[in-house]
């Protein structure tokens, strides 16, 4: 299913000349369609790796799992900040559950991890 | 027909700006700041290759007590003898000094009161890895390196025998790129896409080696008569089935163990011949399967008696490697199962692919990772001989490539292209969009998967193939490759999808040459001859390279396994032969049993 976007929430990153979701995708899959909205050239082709997700400084982009995946949509956004990654993950009852990766800098030291 | 063409000129030309891309980069401009390094990219350097989603271990760390050789040791086990003992002895030597380096650059990885990363497995250690890619892209861009995004390469420039140049295409403004270069170094990863995906429609693209990685690499220089080896030892992924998300984190980390339908732990319970729990990873996969054709499938990896506490840690693991693994799991433990319970994760195999990182695959290169044509080196997923070396290991090799590189190139004039070759490569490279045809790039990719999945085996037939089935799968390649000629593409984005599925059938006509001539079976499921079920040593302990003729048929080469001064045990045939080298003295302790 790839992703979907929230047109309220995209503001293609302001005033960028390359909005942050089109440069990033590693399939090159977004773009600024018609409505100056990002939007997915095909959803098949989504790798499903969240690039565009986290980078989003609206979060106006979740992913989705397939339908043929599970049945009914799961769906995940998120935000890259400077040191860590936060994610919101919203299961299909609209629990929402989140969650936070270390990304830059020096690890937390948890032996216990 | 005339296209917008830019041209550069460079002293070290970097096709592929992935994992070993970007160090390569560094490495070139830190050794000397006045080299003119090119690095062409087919998406962009900050998300592109097969970390773009982040990894959460690095895989190939001498931990404390670990050496190159016990490293050898293992992955001589691993592959059954037929690996490149030098490839595998440099490259372990520099692993540990590139990690550090990408800790430096930001990368974070948890260390315990000694001082020492947290040890996952073996030789794997755990890390924080979601922002690798990013971090090694700003890198290699603050380098001073000329990072050019969104050019697919398409060929090798070569002349008087030697490669001094490449060409490419912008996958958005369409123009054409021809650069020259006094050396090039190679990595742009593996091959996915050459057998039907394990997910359908709207699914397909949810695998999990990256599917943008097309084999663009492999293709220029089977084109250009590179020597290429053990495409037939191809890798195939025990993984999370459906989210086809990694194993590791939950096999080596919590410790879960495989089990069947039954709940039997069935590599102990019935596969003691093939190593029990110590077996290899390819036997892992391959009683998996047994299981099923057993009738005590499906298998899984049993969490049930793991802290239901480190279910969370478990989905921020996944979250920055493989996000629908973590949406997957988070589903089924907390609504389809409500209180958070770990339940047992269902483990199939994926889709076979050509990556020289994990398997043997690729390039043949020397100990200076140079290719077989003058002034081409090769590193990372790419380059083959060198199975296990993973993401650190890329790193490592492209170390190694570099500094090689800048001596042997340094002191050559700036070479120029051939204006024929070069013409013929433009025309050959938009020929999709100046003379469309009829014949869609998306149906041509749908006709290789079918040829290869049904007659090179793919995971439907259990990934098992014979001698007829491969003269089925040669013939209906061949009529695909000329059937070729007449894709069309209306973008430049469709005209990437075309080159994509050029490349993938030059790779996949090579990859059946390859399997047609090991008369054996010696890696379960990655390379399984139905008519050839036993292993030979006394025939096959050899590397099977190929070199693509100008007619299209692949000349096979073989080259002995030259093993380094080291005592290993494989896995037994019949009688456990310790495979000696000439130079060990008979003293000399015999290693037995390694973990996988």
């Amino acid at each position: 299913m790839g992703i979907v976007v929230d047109l309220e929430a995209c503001n293609r990153c302001g005033t960028a000349d390359e909005p942050m979701c089109v440069r990033d995708c590693p399939g090159d899959l977004m773009f600024i369609a018609e409505n100056g909205k990002a939007s997915i050239t095909d959803n098949r082709e989504c790798w499903d790796c969240a690039a565009c997700v986290k980078v989003c400084p609206t979060q106006a982009i979740a992913m989705q799992l397939p339908t043929s995946l599970v049945v009914r949509g799961v769906s995940l956004t998120g935000r890259a900040l400077k040191h860590k990654t936060t994610w919101t993950l919203r299961l299909r009852n609209d629990e929402e559950r989140n969650y936070e990766t270390p990304s830059t800098g020096n690890a937390p030291f948890t032996p216990s991890l | 027909m005339n296209h917008p063409v830019v041209e550069l000129a460079c002293d070290l030309l970097i096709i592929g700006g992935g994992a070993a891309g970007c160090v390569a980069a560094v490495e070139a401009k830190e050794r000397d700041p006045s080299l003119r390094v090119v690095v062409m990219e087919k998406a962009h350097v900050y998300r592109s290759g097969c970390l773009a989603a982040g990894i959460s271990a690095l895989n190939a760390y001498l931990n404390p007590g670990e050496t190159p050789e016990s490293f050898l040791r293992y992955a001589i086990r691993e592959t059954v003898g037929v690996v490149r003992d030098d490839l595998t002895l440099s490259m372990a030597h520099e692993l540990n000094a590139q990690v550090k380096r990408v800790e430096l650059w930001g990368l974070p990885i948890p260390r315990d009161e000694l001082g020492n990363p947290i040890k996952r497995g073996r030789a794997s250690i755990k890390i924080f890895g979601e922002r690798i890619k990013p971090i090694l892209g700003k890198r290699a861009e603050a380098s001073g390196a000329t990072i050019v995004n969104r050019v697919n390469a398409t060929g090798l420039a070569v002349r008087d025998g030697r490669v001094v140049g490449a060409y490419g295409f912008g996958v958005r403004d369409g123009r054409f790129y021809a650069i020259s270069a006094k050396s090039v170094l190679l990595c742009t990863g593996g091959a996915a896409g050459l057998y039907r995906p394990s997910n359908p429609g709207k699914a397909a693209h949810r695998t999990w080696y990256s599917p943008f990685n097309t084999g663009a690499g492999l293709a220029m220089g089977i084109r250009a008569g590179a020597e290429m080896t053990s495409f037939e030892f191809r890798f195939i992924p025990l993984r999370i089935k459906d989210a086809l998300a990694p194993t590791g984190e939950i096999a080596q980390w919590l410790g879960a163990k495989q089990i069947n339908a039954r709940g039997e732990a069935y590599l102990e319970k019935y596969y003691e011949h093939l190593g029990g729990k110590r077996m290899l990873t390819q036997d892992r996969l391959y009683a998996t399967l047994m299981e099923y054709r057993a009738g005590r499938g499906p298998c899984y990896l049993d969490l049930r008696g793991v802290n239901p506490r480190k279910l969370d840690g478990t989905i921020t693991a996944y979250l920055s490697m493989a996000p629908s693994g973590a949406m997957l799991m988070a589903d089924e433990a907390y609504y389809a199962r409500k209180g958070g319970e770990m339940a047992p994760v269902e483990i199939t195999g994926g889709e076979p692919l050509v990556v020289g990182g994990h398997g043997l695959s690729g390039y043949w290169i020397d100990e200076r990772r140079r290719t077989s044509l003058p002034g081409l080196w090769a590193a990372g997923d790419v380059a083959g001989g060198t199975p296990k070396k993973y993401a650190s290991g890329a790193w490592a090799e492209a170390v190694i490539a570099v500094r090689d590189m800048i001596m042997e190139a340094g002191t050559l004039p700036q070479p120029s292209l051939d204006a024929g070759e070069r013409q013929a490569e433009e025309a050959r490279v938009f020929a999709p969009m100046d003379a469309p045809a009829e014949l869609d790039a998306g149906d041509a990719e749908e006709r290789l998967q079918k040829i290869m999945e049904e007659y090179a085996g793919g995971s439907s037939v259990q990934y098992g193939y014979a001698e007829g089935t491969l003269r089925l799968a040669d013939l209906h390649l061949k009529r695909l490759a000329e059937e070729l000629g007449a894709l069309r593409a209306s973008s430049s984005h469709e005209l990437m999808h075309c080159h994509e599925v050029l490349d993938r059938v030059e790779v996949a006509q090579t990859l059946v040459a390859h399997m047609a001539h090991r008369r054996e079976t010696r890696w379960h499921c990655y390379q399984e001859r139905l008519d050839y079920p036993e292993r030979d040593d006394a025939r096959f302990m050899v590397f099977i390279n190929s070199v693509r003729e100008p007619d299209g048929t692949r000349r096979i080469i073989e080259h002995p396994v030259v093993r380094a001064p080291i005592d290993v045990v494989l896995p037994s045939l019949s009688d456990g032969a310790v495979i000696r080298s000439p130079r060990n003295h008979d003293d000399s302790p015999t290693y037995r049993g390694e973990e996988s």
